[in-house]
């Protein structure tokens, strides 16, 4: 399924030809179009800097990864055949990184349920393993398929937070930090995955809570006292481990030196690091650019009354943050799912999203398909995420080509997609809560 | 009589005057006026005016100099600087593009350049309080070129400079009479006598083509010359005059002063130094007519016999065009003058083209993206010229200034020649990119190009993005779309300038210096008009409301769904037996409170009401310091 997955999109990157793909606004945006990349090079060979005229808001990494396969131009195919051939690749192995961390995850799950004395009781209602399927949600979500194919970075922004989670999944620090620090560099939002991240690194994966441990625990010592060791091990599983964590802090600090300094060289003749800065983390802070795409934000800037405005750009950027405590305190037991409830709403809330964003956290969605299971309203959020897809374009065909629609129209696009994303977000939460709630009614019982 | 006895006592005058002044320097202030009037292939007439003041200081006082000119000059130290007010597109193809004036045609709208005597950190400050004194002094909106998105700073594509030089146009700014009074004001007998008298306003205002300029120049000594010019081209009103019909059936008009202005030439402006018009015959009609053309042949015949005839010689030593000249110091109330021109035979030719027609359009639908592109058609001026061998090139640069909200890829430059795509290093000698920033500055793209000889056509195409501006940054009719200044278009190779062997040097004629000079050949393309998206304008509110309440129910029931263990919690607390849902449970335990308030023995409800009452004292607390901060 998997090589029919990268034979689809290779068929697609090859002889698809010109699919227009990477214009669209649902794929990418100022700071992922591959198009403003290549401009970005351009005006780096013509030695002034890749900042410089708007155009370019990215990472100086990928300038000198992907620019030189960008100037490349095959007659017969589409400009950026290179650079598609190289997200192929990139998905593929993000969507293998995934059924590795699932695979991780559903070795915790049964050695806790096992634990627990519930492997029996809670029959896994999928029957593939949970790492399979997201694998293969990830590679055969539509939405994926047109971010690889329509030439923007953002497969490889995901890759990197994938790489982030299963370095931490796998207790790899180096990794974790490598990943955590290049998504954060390039595009900002990641840092808040920080949380998550040393949640696992220092609990393990995902497990049901500390409370049920402890009532199982107890019970069993009235049950039976012979069994003493295994709840004092059972009781050592709620402490935090320090040493990976530090570590992890420590592989942070160097990749994020080693980082900058490969950044500095790089805009050693124009610019510097001060001006990346700029251009990259304050255009996704202030929200500059105007264009349309899947979000809300651009139709609320280009309206709101210019006095407003920084009352509202602090808004939302806190919008984000304000929810990273509450969802840490609540769900600090399952350290991956709060990963993908984080990527969600930084989908749904950063300044310029696209489907890649969503591509990623419903890639993730499928690590949880057990857990989930008893999920309300999926029929209703499959068919609005499909209604969505289909509508948007519409609506964007209609107010931008032909001019017979106005911008209301795509705008209320935007609104619905994001009201589905609230939706998915709370009922993901509120189900994996209430399936932490059935685990200890069922070890009471 | 009493005119001239007027006249008289007016002259001897001025001779007093002029007697008494000290006369500080052989260079006094001067002040000319010239006409040039030239018939065009299609039917219609070109006037071209052209008025000179010079002063060889700046002063106090002057005599003739506009006062508020000088002043613009000391308090700004500009070197040189021109404003052009135009209205209607030069026709490169029929009017030519290889002789003086055509080459000094302005694109529509309102054009501003200017070179500055300054360091390079002051230079944008006072290129802003020059644009404001200018609008102030035309009564024009040239301070539109203030702003930092108006103007550049080309460095080689309009005129080499060491970044001292400051470009601005506005494509879409009216001219009207309203900038013609205060530029005629400039003028010692403004429109009242002498050759200025011609601007009639219905008339001038009717033509094809009108154009009114006004070029500073100050010399290393501290002189300012003051070049004041109006071209129009307009279409002789031969309602009354007599049409000869061409072979091809369209008349060609006779026309005189009469005609195209509905004034008559009586006297010169008795302040000028020196008061022509000349009239120009082409080098198309002499090939036609003969070498030794006199006023009157079998072609054509000037309604006024000439006081001199000037003969122009191309390269070749060929004789091209000839000027009839008039001095307008021998005319007066009584005999005035009315100079025009009689077809007898038709006559059909045509002037001589620039090298290239430079055309530029706009390809691509959609409010999304686009793309320009700029073609070049060769008018195969070279083999004209001679020198026609196989490793030719001619050069051209083009200067292009994008506004901001036209996202160009430079990288996405194509070039096609013949209709097949070259690698851009085969053509592109040299380019020079300032890209443009958002809301910030204009982006500049300068190019010299170097096409082989034998090239019929050649097209640019740089891709676009267009941008999405804020509600407040579109204009009243923003579904009109947006103007991009035209692109100028110069042949380095090739100049303008016009030889006159034959002058004797005590006649002075600035018009002709000018046409002397030699300045390269320059064509402006079109300006493009491009529609950009707009958004709903009276949507602020409900956007901002819809957008809140999206983000609300997100915090909202997000939070909600986090916090429901409390009730869970309380409910395993309080009552051992299992209620899991929390509003049931909320519901029973409000009724237990009303049913029986005994039962939870008031110890519950203290509690409550305390933190009700900290907390409204704690939200009144906050809303007066709000309050007391927000007025102080």
């Amino acid at each position: 399924m998997a090589a029919a997955a990268v034979g689809f999109r290779l068929v697609l990157v090859l002889f698809g030809g010109d699919l227009h793909l990477s214009s669209r606004p649902e794929v990418s945006t100022p700071l992922t179009s591959l198009r403003r990349l290549a401009e970005g090079y351009w005006l780096k060979q013509a030695s002034m800097s890749p900042y410089s005229g708007s155009m370019y808001h990215g990472s100086p990494l990928l300038l000198s990864v992907l620019g030189p396969l960008t100037s490349k131009r095959s007659g017969g195919h589409h400009a950026h055949i290179y650079c598609s051939l190289v997200f192929v690749a990139v998905d593929f192995i993000a969507a293998m990184l995934i059924r590795l961390t699932g695979r991780t995850l559903q070795i915790a799950r049964g050695k806790s349920l096992k634990s627990l004395d519930l492997a029996k009781s809670v029959n896994d209602p999928v029957n593939a393993s949970a790492g399979d399927t997201a694998s293969l949600i990830y590679l055969w979500n539509p939405w994926t398929i047109i971010t690889c194919v329509g030439s923007c970075t953002s497969p490889i922004e995901n890759l990197m937070v994938v790489v982030m989670i299963y370095g931490a999944c796998s207790r790899l620090a180096p990794l974790a930090a490598f990943g955590y620090v290049m998504a954060t560099h390039l595009s900002l939002y990641p840092a808040i995955l920080i949380l998550p991240v040393t949640l696992l690194l220092g609990y393990g994966p995902d497990t049901p809570p500390a409370k049920v441990f402890l009532q199982k625990g107890s019970s069993a010592s009235k049950v039976d006292i012979s069994d003493i060791g295994k709840s004092t091990s059972q009781r050592g599983f709620g402490q935090i481990s320090w040493k990976p964590v530090l570590h992890f802090m420590l592989w942070v600090f160097i990749w994020s030196c080693y980082v900058l300094v490969l950044n500095s060289i790089i805009l050693n003749k124009a610019g510097g690091l001060q001006e990346m800065f700029e251009k990259t983390y304050g255009f996704i802070l202030t929200v500059k650019d105007l264009s349309p795409n899947i979000g809300v934000l651009w139709y609320f800037f280009a309206e709101v009354f210019d006095f407003f405005r920084s009352f509202f750009l602090i808004v939302f950027n806190m919008n984000i943050i304000f929810m990273v405590l509450p969802l840490a305190i609540r769900l600090r037991h399952r350290p991956c799912f709060l990963a993908f409830v984080y990527t969600a709403i930084v989908g749904m809330l950063k300044s310029y999203p696209s489907a890649g964003d969503s591509a990623l956290y419903l890639g993730l969605l499928g690590l949880f398909a057990n857990e989930l299971a008893e999920m309300q309203f999926t029929f209703f959020l499959f068919f609005g995420y499909i209604g969505v897809s289909l509508l948007s374009p519409v609506m964007h065909n209609l107010w931008i080509w032909r001019g017979t629609g106005n911008a209301n129209f795509y705008f209320a696009t935007g609104l619905a997609y994001t009201c589905l994303q609230t939706v998915l977000v709370v009922e993901t939460v509120s189900s994996m809560i209430k399936h932490d709630r059935k685990l200890r009614l069922l070890i009471r019982t | 009589m009493a005119p001239a006895r007027r006249l008289l006592a007016l002259s001897l005058l001025l001779l007093l005057l002029a007697a008494a002044a000290p006369a500080p320097s052989a260079a006094a202030e001067e002040f000319t006026e010239e006409l040039l009037l030239r018939p065009l292939p299609d039917r219609k007439a070109l006037a071209h005016f052209h008025f000179r003041s010079s002063t060889p200081a700046p002063a106090r006082h002057h005599h003739l100099f506009p006062k508020a000119i000088s002043h613009l000059v000391q308090k700004f130290h500009i070197s040189e600087l021109e404003l052009s007010f135009t209205q209607g597109r030069w026709n490169y193809e029929t009017w030519g593009g290889h002789d003086p004036l055509s080459t000094n045609t302005k694109p529509p709208g309102v054009e501003l350049w200017a070179v500055f005597d300054l360091p390079s950190s002051e230079i944008d400050a006072t290129w802003k309080n020059l644009t404001h004194a200018l609008s102030g002094l035309f009564c024009a909106s040239v301070n539109f070129l203030e702003s930092s998105t108006a103007f550049s700073a080309p460095r080689w594509g309009f005129k080499s400079n060491e970044g001292n030089l400051r470009y601005g146009a506005l494509p879409r700014e009216a001219v009207c009479t309203e900038n013609l009074t205060p530029w005629l004001k400039l003028l010692p007998c403004r429109d009242k006598a002498g050759i200025a008298s011609l601007l009639y306003r219905p008339s001038i205002y009717k033509g094809y083509y009108h154009s009114q300029k006004l070029k500073l120049t100050t010399s290393k000594t501290g002189g300012i010359v003051l070049d004041q010019s109006l071209t129009v081209v307009l279409q002789p009103n031969t309602a009354s005059g007599k049409q000869l019909h061409s072979a091809d059936g369209k008349p060609q008009p006779s026309w005189s002063l009469e005609h195209l202005f509905n004034r008559k030439l009586s006297g010169k402006c008795l302040v000028s130094r020196s008061s022509r018009i000349f009239v120009e015959i082409e080098k198309g009609i002499l090939a036609e007519s003969g070498p030794e053309a006199s006023w009157s042949n079998e072609f054509f015949e000037l309604s006024t016999a000439p006081d001199r005839v000037l003969n122009e010689l191309d390269h070749l030593d060929v004789q091209s065009s000839s000027l009839y000249e008039y001095d307008l110091g021998n005319y007066n109330d009584d005999e005035p003058l009315d100079v025009g021109i009689t077809w007898k035979l038709p006559l059909i030719w045509s002037c001589s083209p620039a090298p290239y027609y430079a055309r530029r359009f706009l390809m691509g639908s959609g409010n999304e993206r686009g793309s320009i592109a700029l073609s070049f058609l060769s008018t195969d001026l070279h083999k004209q010229l001679g020198g026609s061998s196989n490793d030719c090139s001619i050069k051209a640069v083009v200067l292009q200034v994008f506004p901001w909200y036209v996202k160009v890829f430079y990288h996405s430059l194509q070039i096609f020649i013949d209709g097949s795509s070259k690698a851009i290093s085969e053509v592109l000698e040299m380019i020079h990119v300032t890209p443009s920033e958002d809301k910030l500055s204009p982006g500049t793209l300068e190019m010299l190009l170097r096409f082989p000889c034998g090239m019929q056509s050649a097209t640019l195409i740089l891709d676009f993005d267009k941008g999405f501006l804020h509600i407040d940054e579109y204009p009243p009719d923003a579904n009109q779309g947006f103007d991009i200044p035209s692109a100028l278009v110069s042949f380095p190779e090739f100049n303008s300038s016009r030889r006159y062997p034959e002058t004797d040097p005590m006649f002075v004629s600035p018009l002709l210096e000018n046409f002397k000079e030699e300045n390269v050949v320059k064509s402006y393309t079109e300006v493009l008009l491009v529609p950009l998206t707009t958004p709903d304008f009276s949507m602020p509110y409900n956007v901002i409301t819809f957008t809140c309440t999206v983000l609300a129910l997100y915090f909202g029931s997000l939070l909600n769904a986090l916090r429901r263990r409390i009730g869970e919690e309380e409910s395993k607390l309080k009552k051992a037996a299992s209620r899991p849902a929390l509003i049931p449970m909320l519901i029973a335990r409000l009724r237990g409170q009303k049913a029986d308030p005994s039962n939870s023995e008031s110890s519950p409800v203290s509690p409550i009401g305390l933190k009700l009452l900290l907390k409204v004292a704690f939200v009144a607390v906050v809303a007066v310091a709000f309050h007391y901060l927000s007025n102080s």
